[in-house]
């Protein structure tokens, strides 16, 4: 068994930095590789996996995700294919979680998701359309088996929204830096910020950042003030642009070493 | 006019924008604060007489409401010799019912002082409504289409183009309506601030179900007085075609309350069920979440949306609006398929008794309209929603007939 949220997030606490978070969607670019590259990101400094379950309608998802999971799904990546995927990346020692839209979830049956997850040694699941509102079977079978739910707040959250969402919250809560979909930005939103002191004003929970987090300058801004970074289309952007597979270990290996760095206030090392 | 006295039909809505176990807001939370703040919106112009009036004289002055209810008596001979009336939303202006929904929101979005609007469209009905409604208002306007559908519907393309409409093709996906609302809710997110998202059917997060219903619901509001006034009496049965399902909301909503009324919708029934080529979310689809709402979804073992298919642009849909789910459970309005085939036997048949092209999406309604004349007699009195006209559908049809575009005068004849 990998170490869990709560102790990922204090690990990195207790060494004065964020943690970093890594996206990639299981069965890409296909099973075994998304396993063997999140392996090599957890190698050079990435604390939380994140398997992404591919799903047909991602309408939260910018170009690159979309292509990528389009490209896991037309090679027939199932449910179960996630499942396995954190399941070999727990045997690697990592601490994973999945993203997941929510049809998936309700489809495979809350309950048995929830079971199986466990098993394969997931921590958690967070699910980017499932408001609290509407999660009362979820927050039941997650808290039976022990499973961290991470819901999201977004600039536009009030503050009222925000205490709500981080009620229903454990883990960590997922910061959307921007009103937005996910995708590589040249800069990371300035309404982040203010969104993270507002949640931490309401909750004792680390509260990550994402969406268009893509270099190790932008992972050091946002370390500044969060507890954690996550960073998902830039590392799929570049296994998309990668010409063959030890050309995508490569670039990936950079990216993760250059965000380790960023996420520990140093420069990249090159 | 006789006033109406009947109350808005009740529901088991134990929560806000919940139909029973359907409806809901599945949505990225950055979208929760512009839901919130629609439903406000819309709460409180409901209850505006101002924004009651605006919108009236709107109707009457500009649509051309109310829409007539015209006796089909030579269609109704088809139909085992019931006594057939249509509820002609095809004589709304840009041809459809889409435009009462279309309007409504539109007033809306000025009164939440936004300056733009954008929308999805399929066959391009919707996208026509929502480019016309932002020119008479003076709002931007920004249309999502397939890109597959932007070819099969060039002339609409041209026509919200024309109205000042900017059309984006959506490439991803299946590049088809489906993926055209998710691009639709990826410009939200992203221009909430000054965008209102017209959505054009009853689907969707909490509140557009129950809205787009509202503006629709004039609908069922005339056709229950003019069937008293013109038929002397309620009808037996009611047939509308369900895509999303906002006219068969619009026309069900007016009869929901009286028993005696039977209601029916008909879904595409594609190419048969068994080619799995089909619309048929009742008869395939199992309940789950899609573009925001707990609903009947065809979808795969895995909870992946599956591609659905209709000669009709406006049916081919793999969701349907969470009231309808409700409905269907309830066992309050019967569901049921009609094949491409049948439904454009139904569309000839207008044309030759009746003088009426009907858009291929209300022919399904017309197929239903026998089937239930068929059952019920002479003696019975059938009510259809004929939600559209064939304009935009000449060529589908044509082709469908056999009949040559070209000028030569040997097409071969429909019958
Ligand atoms: C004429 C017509 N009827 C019906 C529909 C189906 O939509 P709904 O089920 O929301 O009425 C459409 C949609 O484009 C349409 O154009």
């Amino acid at each position: 068994m990998s170490r869990g949220l709560a102790e990922a997030f204090a690990d990195a606490r207790s060494e004065g930095r964020a943690a970093l978070i890594g996206y990639l969607p299981a069965g890409f670019p296909d099973p075994e590789q998304c396993v063997e590259l999140v392996v090599d990101m957890v190698a050079a400094g990435v604390d939380i996996v994140e398997v992404g379950l591919p799903y047909s309608d991602p309408l939260m998802d910018g170009p690159d995700i979309q292509a990528a999971v389009d490209q896991a799904l037309r090679a027939g990546t199932t449910t179960e294919t996630v499942l396995d995927t954190v399941g070999a990346l727990t045997d690697a020692g990592a601490t994973a979680v999945v993203m997941s839209y929510w049809n998936p979830i309700e489809r495979y049956g809350v309950e048995r998701f929830a079971d199986r997850l466990a098993d394969a040694g997931g921590h958690g699941v967070i699910t980017p359309d499932l408001t609290p509102e509407e999660a009362g079977p979820w927050i039941a079978a997650t808290t039976r088996r022990g499973l961290d739910r991470v819901f999201l707040v977004a600039p536009s959250s009030t503050d009222e929204r925000i205490r709500t969402v981080v009620a229903a919250s454990s883990g960590f809560v997922y910061a959307a830096s921007t009103m937005g979909v996910t995708g590589a930005r040249a800069a990371v939103s300035s309404a982040a910020p203010a969104l993270v002191a507002r949640t931490k004003a309401l909750t004792g929970l680390p509260v990550a950042v994402g969406l268009g987090v893509s270099s190790g300058e932008q992972a050091r801004e946002v370390a500044a003030y969060a507890d954690g970074v996550i960073v998902g289309s830039a590392f799929v952007r570049l296994i998309l642009q990668a010409s063959d597979r030890a050309a995508a270990r490569d670039a990936v290996r950079r990216l993760a070493a250059d965000l380790a760095a960023g996420v520990r206030g140093n420069r990249a090392c090159g | 006019m006789a006033a109406t006295t009947h109350t808005p039909a009740k529901h088991d809505e134990d929560l806000p924008g919940h139909y029973g176990p359907y409806g809901g807001r599945f949505v990225p939370e950055a979208l929760t604060s512009a839901l919130d703040e629609l439903d406000a919106a819309f709460r409180a112009a409901i209850v505006d007489p101002a924004f009651a009036a605006e919108l009236a004289e709107l109707e009457r002055t500009y649509t051309g409401r109310p829409s007539p209810l015209t006796p089909a008596a030579r269609f109704g001979e088809l139909c085992g010799g019931a006594r057939v009336y249509l509820k002609r939303e095809d004589l709304n202006h840009t041809g459809s019912h889409k435009i009462n929904n279309v309007l409504g929101q539109a007033l809306l979005t000025r009164r939440m002082g936004k300056s733009r609007v954008i929308a999805e469209t399929g066959a391009g009905q919707h996208g026509v409504a929502a480019a016309t409604a932002a020119a008479l208002l003076g709002l931007e306007c920004t249309v999502y289409m397939g890109e597959e559908d932007t070819r099969r519907q060039a002339l609409n393309v041209a026509r919200m183009r024309l109205l000042g409409a900017e059309v984006i093709p959506v490439t991803v996906g299946s590049r088809t309506l489906k993926d055209a609302i998710n691009e639709a809710m990826r410009d939200w997110v992203t221009t909430v601030d000054r965008t209102h998202y017209l959505l054009g059917t009853v689907t969707g997060p909490a509140p557009f179900p129950e809205l787009v219903r509202h503006f629709h619901s004039v609908i069922g509001r005339e056709a229950r007085e003019q069937m008293l006034a013109d038929a002397g009496r309620l009808p037996d049965a009611v047939a509308a075609c369900v895509g999303g399902g906002s006219n068969a909301i619009g026309i069900f909503s007016g009869f929901l309350d009286d028993p005696s009324v039977r209601l029916h919708g008909y879904e595409a029934g594609g190419e048969g069920i068994e080619t799995g080529r089909h619309a048929s979310r009742f008869s395939t689809g199992a309940p789950g979440v899609l573009h925001g709402a707990r609903t009947y979804v065809m979808q795969d073992e895995w909870g992946q949306t599956v591609p659905s298919h209709s000669i009709s642009a406006g049916l081919d849909y793999p969701g349907v609006g969470p009231e309808h789910a409700w409905l269907h459970d309830t066992g309050r309005v019967a569901y049921e398929p009609v094949n491409d085939a049948e439904a454009m036997d139904a569309f000839a048949a207008l044309c030759r008794t009746e003088g009426i092209i009907p858009a291929i999406e209300s022919a399904h309604a017309l197929a239903g309209a026998i089937r239930l004349g068929r059952e019920l007699g002479p003696a019975g009195l059938i009510l259809v929603s004929l939600s559209g006209r064939g304009d935009k559908d000449v060529e589908t049809a044509a082709r469908w007939f056999g009949i040559d575009l070209s000028t030569s005068p040997d097409g071969t004849d429909p019958r």
